[in-house]
C-alpha cells in the first residue's frame, strides 16, 4: 500500500463516520480520480489535508460530497432506450390503473423530465407518480428547478427526435437568457427525495425502476445489494431499466428477470420471483 | 520465465484515428502478448459498427470494454462512446459518466492517468493523430510513473495538433511514424515471447 492508498482509506472512513456517506464500495480508480480533482481545484496538497477540511468545514464537506457523487447526463440520453420504452414498455404499463416509477440516482434530473415528456405524449402521465431520488443535495435541487443550459438544448432536441418524440421539443421549455426553463406541468407528478442507495431502504410497489449509469460506480458486492433493493421494490411483472453498459447478468438476482429488450437493458421481473 | 516488461498499451487518438487504429490492429498476431486499450473520440451515438468491421479482418479479438471486465493480453479493448474508461489496480475496467474532460468523453487523459496508477512501468502509452490536446497530461503521468511514452510524428499525422501537444507537455521517450510505432510494439511483443510469456 502506498501512502495515498492509506490516506484515501482513512478519508473514506472519516466521510462515513462524520457524515454518514459511505463510498468504500465505490470504484477505487473513480474515487482516486475525484479526490485528486478536488485537490487540484482547491489547491490542497494532500488527501490528509483534505480530510482535515472535511472534518472541520461542513460547507466544504458538501462541496467534496458533490464532487464525489456528481454524474453528468442529458435529456433522452441513448434515444434508442426511450424509443424502446415508448414502443415496448408503455403499452404494458397501460394495463395498470396506476403506475409508480422510481428514478434511482436521478442526478440533475434530465432523464426524469424526459420520462415525464414521454408519459405525457403517450397520454398516461396523469395516472403516473414519479419518485426521483438522489443523495447529492446539490444535484437534487438543480433537478427540482428543471433549468438547463441553452447550449445543451440543441442536443436534447436531437435526442428527443431520435427517440420517437411526436411534438416540437421547444413546446416543453421556454428560453430565458442562457437558460432553458422546463414547463412546470412536467413536474406536477414528480416527487423529489433524498435517498442513498448505499444505506437507505426500498420504495415499495413500483411498476418501473430506472437506474441508469449508477451501478457502474459500485463494486460487485454493492451492486448485488442494490439489485436486491430494486428487486424488492418492484411488483411482479415490473420493469427494471439500466444503463447501456449495465446488466442483471452475473448478479445474484439474474434469474428473477427476463430480458424484455436486451440491447436497451430493459428487464422484466418474473411472476415467479 | 519472468514477468513481461510491458503488459498493456494505452492508445489515444482523435481526428484521423480510425485509419491508424486499423493499421495497428491489422498488424497484431493472434498470440499478441499485451492488452491494447484504445481511446478514440467519436460522437456519442457512434454505433460501434467499425469495431465489427475491424474484427472481421484482424487476427485478434477486438471489443468494447465492459465494466468490471478483467483485462487480458491478446485482446483489443475500445472505450465505449459517451463514457470515461478507467483502469483499476486489480486490472479491471470501470466506466463513468462524469463530466467531459478536454471536451471529450471518453477522454484520453482519464484512461491514461488511471492506467499509469495501475500499471506503472509495465505500461506503454501512445498518442496519435488528433485535433485536440487530450492525452498530453495523461502521457506525462505515464512517463512519471516509469512507463514507456510514444507519440506519432506530427509530420506524418493526419492531424498534428494532438501529437504536438503531447510532445510539448510529456517529452515522450520516442517520436515515431505510425509504421515505426507498429514495428516497436511488435518488437516488444517478441521480447515478451522470448521471455516465455504468452
Amino acid at each position: 500500500m502506498d501512502i495515498s492508498d492509506i490516506e484515501i482509506e482513512s478519508f473514506l472512513e472519516a466521510m462515513d463516520k462524520a457524515y454518514g456517506y459511505d463510498f468504500r464500495d465505490y470504484s477505487p480508480a473513480h474515487i482516486r480520480r475525484r479526490l485528486y480533482h478536488v485537490l487540484n481545484t482547491y489547491g490542497i496538497s494532500s488527501i490528509s489535508l483534505l480530510q482535515h477540511h472535511l472534518l472541520h468545514d461542513h460547507s466544504f464537506a458538501q462541496k467534496i460530497l458533490h464532487n464525489l457523487s456528481i454524474r453528468v447526463t442529458e435529456m433522452f440520453r441513448d434515444p434508442g432506450f426511450y424509443k424502446a420504452l415508448r414502443e415496448t414498455v408503455i403499452p404494458l404499463l397501460r394495463t395498470w390503473s396506476y403506475v409508480k416509477i422510481w428514478h434511482a440516482g436521478c442526478s440533475t434530473g434530465e432523464e426524469v423530465y424526459s420520462m415525464a415528456i414521454l408519459l405525457e405524449e403517450e397520454g398516461i402521465y396523469d395516472r403516473c407518480q414519479l419518485y426521483a431520488t438522489d443523495f447529492n443535495q446539490t444535484a437534487l435541487s438543480h433537478a427540482k428547478e428543471g433549468i438547463y443550459g441553452v447550449d445543451q438544448v440543441k442536443k436534447y432536441a436531437r435526442n428527443y427526435q431520435a427517440s420517437g418524440g411526436t411534438a416540437d421539443f421547444s413546446d416543453y421549455y421556454y428560453a430565458q437568457y442562457e437558460s432553458a426553463i422546463f414547463d412546470r406541468r412536467l413536474s406536477k407528478n414528480i416527487v423529489w427525495a433524498d435517498h442513498n442507495l448505499v444505506t437507505d431502504g426500498v420504495f415499495a410497489e413500483m411498476q418501473v425502476v430506472i437506474c441508469r449509469n449508477v451501478l457502474i460506480y459500485f463494486n460487485r458486492d454493492l451492486q448485488n445489494r442494490v439489485h436486491r433493493l430494486f428487486h424488492d421494490s418492484l411488483v411482479k411483472g415490473g420493469f427494471l431499466c439500466l444503463g447501456s453498459k449495465e446488466s442483471v447478468d452475473f448478479t445474484e438476482i439474474a434469474t428473477s428477470y427476463d430480458a424484455l429488450d436486451k440491447r436497451q437493458r430493459i428487464y422484466r421481473k418474473t411472476y415467479k420471483s | 520465465m519472468r514477468a513481461n516488461k510491458y503488459e498493456v498499451i494505452v492508445f489515444g487518438t482523435s481526428a484521423g484515428g480510425l485509419r491508424v487504429i486499423r493499421s495497428l490492429v491489422m498488424s497484431l498476431p493472434a498470440n499478441f502478448s499485451m492488452a491494447l486499450i484504445i481511446i478514440q473520440h467519436l460522437s456519442d451515438a457512434s454505433p460501434g459498427s467499425w469495431i465489427d468491421l475491424l474484427e472481421r479482418d484482424c487476427k485478434v479479438l477486438i471489443k468494447e470494454a465492459d465494466e468490471k471486465e478483467v483485462i487480458q493480453s491478446g485482446i483489443v479493448y475500445v472505450a465505449p462512446p459517451n463514457y470515461h474508461l478507467l483502469i483499476e489496480r486489480d486490472r479491471t475496467f470501470t466506466l463513468t459518466v462524469d463530466e467531459r474532460v478536454n471536451y471529450a468523453r471518453p477522454a484520453i487523459d482519464v484512461t491514461f492517468i488511471s492506467a499509469a496508477e495501475a500499471y506503472g512501468e509495465h505500461l506503454i502509452g501512445v498518442v496519435a493523430t488528433g485535433a485536440n490536446f487530450d492525452g498530453a497530461e495523461g502521457l506525462k503521468q505515464i512517463k512519471e510513473m516509469g512507463g514507456m511514452t510514444i507519440v506519432q510524428d506530427p509530420k506524418g499525422a493526419e492531424v498534428e495538433a494532438m501529437p504536438r501537444a503531447a510532445i510539448a507537455l510529456a517529452k515522450p521517450d520516442r517520436i515515431l511514424t505510425m509504421e515505426g510505432i507498429i514495428k516497436y510494439l511488435l518488437e516488444v511483443h517478441s521480447v515478451n515471447l522470448a521471455d516465455g510469456n504468452p
